[in-house]
């Protein structure tokens, strides 16, 4: 019981302090660097999806050793997140070049 | 490591009644949580749309202040790792007394993040950034007042968490409710991830 206890403690302190490792970074490649800003871009957009990932690992405890329906239902919400934001900029920004 | 039942932290088996008992509660609340994703993703697309229309206002470079933002987002990292302490002191201590003191540390945090909003939000109408101003406004407003909006609901959540612990104590129906708070809570920082790089950082880059 004690030790679960301080495993999941770690569990937490990790989550954190990968989540302000990879926030001080986006910060920083936006703020403090002098990045080409295309590189500064991809700096904040794959640290933000690293952030996303430790969040949901360390903080929502969410791994691939899921229940079924719970991993079905995140998945199908993506797909269709992915589907709607994908296709929305896709079609706006072809018509928007087209104009 | 005791089955888990749900996503999110779960009680364990030692809650007894309360682990098996929070399954179909914590489904239910992630379909929930899914259905605002996708709000949240539809005016995320709605942003980055209308991001280019100034219709000769003011843009990012004169409305955002990167420190601000980046205060709120260590405020609103910090209340979700305390929120962890909730989740854990419940697990494991049972001590009413932990479980309050750590959710009114989470309070504070998301209230601070809270007042520095509003104060960019009040700096940016005085600056001309009001909502009806062009498509770029309204989007912003739309997308970073959501997140706000949930925040106020989410203390509002706290406060009616803390009263119920203090009448009742740590009852079954209480640990349920609270961990339901905490996939809230988390999934309100990860909104925020989003909103900081893809709105403030990406428009300052």
């Amino acid at each position: 019981m004690k030790r679960e206890a301080r495993s999941e403690l770690r569990r937490y302190v990790t989550g954190a302090a990968l989540s302000a490792a990879f926030t001080v970074l986006a910060f920083w490649a936006v703020m403090g660097s002098s990045l080409p800003r295309m590189t500064a871009l991809w700096v904040v957009g794959l640290s933000a999806i690293a952030q996303i990932a430790v969040q949901l690992r360390f903080f929502l405890h969410i791994g691939w050793r899921q229940k079924r329906e719970d991993l079905q239902l995140i998945l199908f919400s993506l797909l269709l997140l992915g589907l709607m934001i994908g296709g929305t900029i896709w079609i706006m920004s072809s018509l928007a070049s087209r104009m | 490591m005791s089955e888990n039942v749900h996503p999110g932290i779960n009680l364990g088996a030692s809650h007894g009644e309360a682990h098996h008992g929070s399954e179909r509660t914590a489904f239910g609340f992630w379909i929930f949580l899914m259905s605002d994703l996708v709000i949240f993703g539809i005016l995320f697309a709605t942003y980055v749309v209308m991001r280019p229309n100034l219709a000769g206002g003011p843009g990012p470079s004169e409305l955002y202040d990167l420190k601000s933002i980046a205060k709120q987002t260590g405020l609103l990292l910090a209340s979700s790792f305390t929120f962890g302490l909730v989740s854990l002191s419940m697990k494991y201590g049972s001590r009413t007394g932990a479980v309050a003191f750590w959710l009114v540390i989470t309070a504070a945090l998301g209230t601070g993040f809270l007042y520095l909003e509003i104060k960019d939000f009040a700096r940016m109408a005085g600056d001309g950034g009001i909502p009806q101003r062009s498509g770029f406004l309204s989007s912003l407003w739309a997308l970073v007042g959501l997140h706000g909006l949930h925040l106020v609901a989410g203390l509002a959540w706290i406060g009616v968490m803390l009263a119920l612990i203090t009448a009742r104590g740590l009852s079954d129906a209480v640990k349920s409710r609270l961990l339901l708070l905490g996939l809230y809570w988390h999934f309100l920082d990860l909104i925020w991830i989003g909103i900081f790089s893809v709105v403030f950082l990406g428009g300052m880059a």
